[in-house]
């Protein structure tokens, strides 16, 4: 169901854009106004995502302690795994935001007769969440060619690096394999992955679809249809710039692909597209495991019923007595 | 609204909104200007008939595959003639084809390719037209 | 107890391909061996919990309070404005599956549902319908379901088929700690009185008599008292601990898992030992008699609770610091909750072993140090004469228990403690240990009978790495320092890998202890003959 529905859901979002500019004309609106509304909703969406989850406390501190504690000092503590200070924190968590440390370890089930279980290694799942997110990155700063003038040295210096074989003209970029790579190779694992399959919900399948529609575009564009880049940047500067202006001889295509980019962005703060920023926040990663030796407060801590001493003397004096066993009371 | 832990979160909010908007910054607002692309060059002006090997439009989107196909003709395939639109015999050379025609360098080639930030590698083994000004 | 099948029946039927019919449109069938009797009402009426009546979790009618889904979801509410934890949890999963095959429930038992990322959707599909503007208008489509009568006794199933071990959040890019979604979600069962007994019974328990068993103050003087009696059989050495002792300099608290029960008695007669030998000036308390917490498993509010005896106690009789035993869950509240909780402990010291004069900076905030820290410090400094080879008759293998493992990350002091004790040690292999050490399939709360066939099921990994290391190295130990593995390991043993036997540290300790003035030792603390003694035990018939 859910694959269907996002499959229909993205075409659908295809279609609206290529007839909207082809028969109604509406160049302006899937140029100017979508783009536009998709930043405002991206940003304030976002922050006020963030600021949600800010508005919560963390009560306690729970790190998820993966490696050996600093305890007495001839015992070796993992000092990344299981950090006490902040510098290990931000070493933690700079490994896990940059290279996904967590699912670095990741291995797969195998269950065989006996029983015998085996764990088996299983890193492409690291490795195509890895490139899928890092082409992602590359592709985003190549595209700020359109988005900037003089263009930025390092935009010029990705962008060689990128087409660095020089395969055909225009150069392939080696950013785009890797992206159409990966995410078809996140999808393909989503469907024929039992589990992974049952536990895939249209949130799922649509963000894939949608993003795999932005890159197919971007790559038709580039590679086959061909564009007038020269009236694109005109426009995407007319963005940038708040003077916005629609050139003539821009393809419907174009239309479309940025009108799935905006949906992209304004779907973002509603989905859960939110770990990007989420994973910062991340209690079980970002707090040192130190919490013997500093106390950490929780801002609602609110007083307990208690048993205490001098009811439990009261209950039990008398066998407490007889027993020989010290009381407050006599 | 109470923000906890607002000392790391506020300032990691503004660094990723301005990382984001960084095209913004950079542009202030001003209107960006538009390459100008000039095809008053002496030797377009002398023809009657101002038309290059391929429409216009073509050539806008697509120069860069013909340049692609023009030197695996001639390079790899010892092919030297390339037929035009119009049914017109060309030879295929980048020096004296299009640059004779498009002998502003400067004007014709390089607006574009810098305004998109495009390196070709023509002129790695070309040598560059030398323009009179 | 619950009938279950034999380990190869078990071993043997077991799948891990989901259902043709999506998870939402699978109903829960609670099935035999997999659910845990309902709390009694004489228990939570201990505890002034909600809603106390008897009831079981097979009747068709749970006797819920005609506005219980209000309560639920107003309760959700409040903990998403109190924990960050649950608020990111439910906001942020992508659903990888990287945790899927990670859990020892899911290892053993194929049921989808026990995925970790299914656990939380269990969850996560009510917050989005109720908390989220795309649930509320998309509902399904968004991945939203509304809360039912159904979905409640879901909930109740399988977020009581949970350890609360982490070993997903190991594995999950995030971090998403399924622990921190199953604790908010009994939290929430409880407000409606949806407990289970063998949790509701320990706490009431533990709330009134000062530990889980209800073992009475005059009674645990007793039975320590028997220990002392067995030790002196055994190597000649009259032991005299001290009870509610004012002025000690240390108050020891272990669970009182290890008072009632082999072979947690044991280790706790390796404790004993122990604190003679060296001299501890420490006493035992009555009313704080349990070092293991299972309002953990209830709430947060119950977890304090509970927890508090153990500062108050400290604090009446005046000792300087805590030192607490071998147990698991234990010490994640002892490490992760008791100084936010009920802390600050200012009338307390910093530890200082007066044996070693070792300061404990790494525990100077809580005051409180884990005797397996204490005892390795000692061996370091050579303060104890041991004869590892009384341990010749022991094959050992270390199981790390979850929250010593995955709370805290105590994983070299055991095995230093172990490795100068013991002759014979073998790791398990590196998947299974440490940081990705398995279940024991029994804990949170869920260490009971009727449970068993769930308990064999989520404790297959464990006891399989064990059958490896039994199968390769001959180990016929599984050694441990939590009093629910103590409990539940050796029945798992039984089970899947017959012929391994369950030590606590501290009994392995007491082995090779060589006390002052002692007569000769022929046989362990079990009355099994020492390695090479074999014969002097047949003189004795």
């Amino acid at each position: 169901m859910g694959i269907n529905f996002s499959l229909m859901a993205v075409l659908t979002l295809v279609l609206v854009a290529f007839a909207g500019v082809k028969f109604m004309g509406l160049q302006m609106f899937f140029g100017v106004v979508a783009p536009y509304a998709a930043m405002a909703l991206f940003f304030t969406g976002v922050i006020w995502r963030v600021l949600k989850w800010a508005e919560s406390p963390v009560p306690f501190r729970i790190p998820t302690t993966a490696g050996q504690q600093k305890s007495l000092p001839w015992i070796k503590s993992n000092g990344l795994d299981n950090p006490s200070t902040k510098a290990g924190v931000i070493g933690r968590m700079a490994l896990e935001i940059l290279l996904f440390r967590s699912l670095f370890r990741n291995t797969k089930l195998e269950y065989r007769e006996g029983p015998r279980i085996a764990y088996e290694w299983e890193k492409w799942l690291w490795l195509a969440s890895l490139l899928f997110h890092y082409s992602f990155l590359v592709v985003f700063v190549r595209h700020l060619r359109f988005f900037t003038e003089p263009i930025p040295f390092f935009v010029q210096g990705l962008e060689t690096v990128d087409s660095l074989f020089q395969v055909g003209l225009p150069t392939l970029y080696l950013s785009d394999l890797a992206f159409i790579a990966a995410v078809t190779y996140l999808f393909i694992r989503r469907i024929i992955i039992p589990q992974v399959k049952y536990i895939s919900l249209p949130a799922d399948y649509f963000p894939l679809m949608l993003i795999f529609t932005i890159g197919a575009t971007g790559i038709i564009m580039r590679y086959v249809t061909k564009v007038d880049v020269i009236s694109i940047k005109q426009l995407t500067m007319g963005l940038v710039t708040f003077h916005p202006v629609i050139p003539q001889g821009i393809g419907e295509l174009f239309f479309v692909h940025v009108f799935l980019v905006s949906i992209l962005f304004a779907y973002f703060p509603f989905s859960k597209l939110m770990h990007a920023p989420g994973v910062f926040l991340s209690p079980t990663r970002n707090m040192p495991n130190d919490s013997r030796i500093v106390r950490h407060v929780n801002p609602w801590n609110y007083p307990v019923p208690v048993h205490t001493y001098a009811e439990y003397e009261d209950h039990f004096r008398d066998k407490m007595i007889e027993a020989g066993l010290p009381v407050e009371k006599e | 609204m109470k923000i906890y832990n607002g000392d790391k979160i506020i300032p990691g909010i503004l660094i990723g909104v301005i990382i984001l908007t960084f095209p913004l910054w950079l542009a202030r607002g001003k209107a960006a200007a538009t390459p100008d692309i000039k095809f008053d060059t002496p030797v377009i002006q002398k023809l009657a008939v101002k038309q290059c090997v391929l429409p216009k439009e073509t050539m806008r989107t697509s120069h860069m595959v013909v340049l692609n196909d023009w030197r695996d003709a001639a390079v790899r395939n010892n092919t030297r003639v390339f037929t035009g639109m119009d049914g017109k015999k060309y030879d295929i050379n980048l020096q004296n084809t299009c640059m004779e025609c498009h002998s502003n360098k400067t004007h014709f080639c390089d607006q574009c390719h810098n305004y998109l930030g495009v390196n070709p590698y023509c002129w790695k083994c070309h040598i560059e037209p030398k323009e009179t000004k | 107890m619950a009938k279950i099948p034999k380990a190869s029946e078990m071993a043997a039927t077991l799948s891990h391909i989901p259902p043709q019919t999506g998870w939402m449109d699978t109903p829960t069938e609670f099935k035999q061996g997999r659910w845990c009797y309902g709390a009694k009402a004489k228990n939570m009426e201990v505890l002034g919990l909600p809603n106390p009546r008897d009831w079981s979790p097979t009747d068709a009618d749970w006797k819920l309070p005609s506005n219980w889904k209000e309560i639920i979801l107003e309760g959700l509410r409040e903990r998403i404005g109190r924990f960050r934890s649950l608020r990111l949890f439910m906001d942020i999963c992508v659903r990888c599956g990287a945790c899927a095959d990670k859990c020892h429930f899911f290892i053993g038992s194929g049921d989808p549902k026990n995925m970790p990322v299914l656990r939380a959707e269990l969850l996560r599909s009510v917050y989005r319908k109720e908390f989220t503007t795309a649930g509320k208008i998309l509902g399904k489509l968004a991945g939203g379901r509304e809360l039912t009568e159904e979905v409640f006794k879901e909930w109740f199933y399988y977020f009581f088929q949970c350890t609360e071990c982490r070993r997903c959040s190991v594995f999950c890019p995030y971090g998403i700690d399924t622990a921190e979604i199953t604790i908010i979600a009994r939290e929430l069962l409880n407000l409606v009185g949806c407990n289970i007994d063998w949790i509701a019974g320990p706490v009431a328990n533990c709330y009134q008599n000062g530990n889980h068993l209800g073992i009475q103050p005059h009674a645990f003087k007793d039975m320590i008292e028997f220990f002392v009696d067995e030790i002196e059989a055994l190597n000649g050495i009259r032991i005299e601990p001290t009870f509610n002792r004012k002025g000690a300099e240390i108050l020891f608290i272990t669970p009182s898992g290890d008072v009632f029960a082999d072979p947690g008695t044991y280790t706790l007669m390796g404790y004993l030992m122990l604190f003679h030998e060296i001299g501890l000036d420490y006493t035992w308390s009555t009313y704080a008699s349990e070092g293991g917490n299972f309002g953990f498993f209830t709430s947060h509010e119950m977890m304090k609770r509970l927890n508090a005896k153990m500062y108050a106690e400290a604090k009446r009789l005046g000792v300087k610091w805590i030192l607490g035993g071998e147990c698991g869950h234990m010490w994640r509240v002892v490490n992760q909750y008791m100084d936010t909780m009920n802390g600050p402990a200012d009338f307390l010291e910093e530890p200082v072993s007066p044996i070693t004069g070792t300061k404990f900076d790494s525990a100077k905030g809580t005051k409180m140090l884990h005797l397996v820290e204490f005892t390795a410090d000692l061996i370091r400094n050579g303060k104890l004469k041991l004869d590892p080879s009384r341990n010749d008759h022991l094959n050992v293998t270390f199981h790390d228990s979850c929250n010593p493992a995955r709370g805290m990350g105590l994983f070299e002091e055991p095995r230093y403690v172990i490795q100068n004790v013991c002759n014979n040690f073998h790791e398990m292999p590196p998947n299974t240990i440490r940081e990705q050490t398995f279940c024991c399939g029994s804990g949170s709360g869920l260490n009971t009978d009727e449970f068993l066939d769930m308990r064999m099921r989520g404790g297959l990994p464990r006891a399989n790495a064990v059958k490896h290391v039994h199968d390769m190295f001959g180990v016929n130990t599984l050694s441990t320092i939590c009093a629910i593995d103590r409990a539940v390991l050796p029945p798992l043993m039984d089970y899947w890998v017959p012929g391994v036997g369950v030590a606590g540290v501290h009994e392995m300790v007491g082995n090779a202890l060589v006390m002052e003035g002692e007569t000769e030792r022929t046989t362990d603390m079990r009355g099994e003959p020492l390695a090479g003694m074999e014969d002097s035990e047949d003189e004795d018939i």
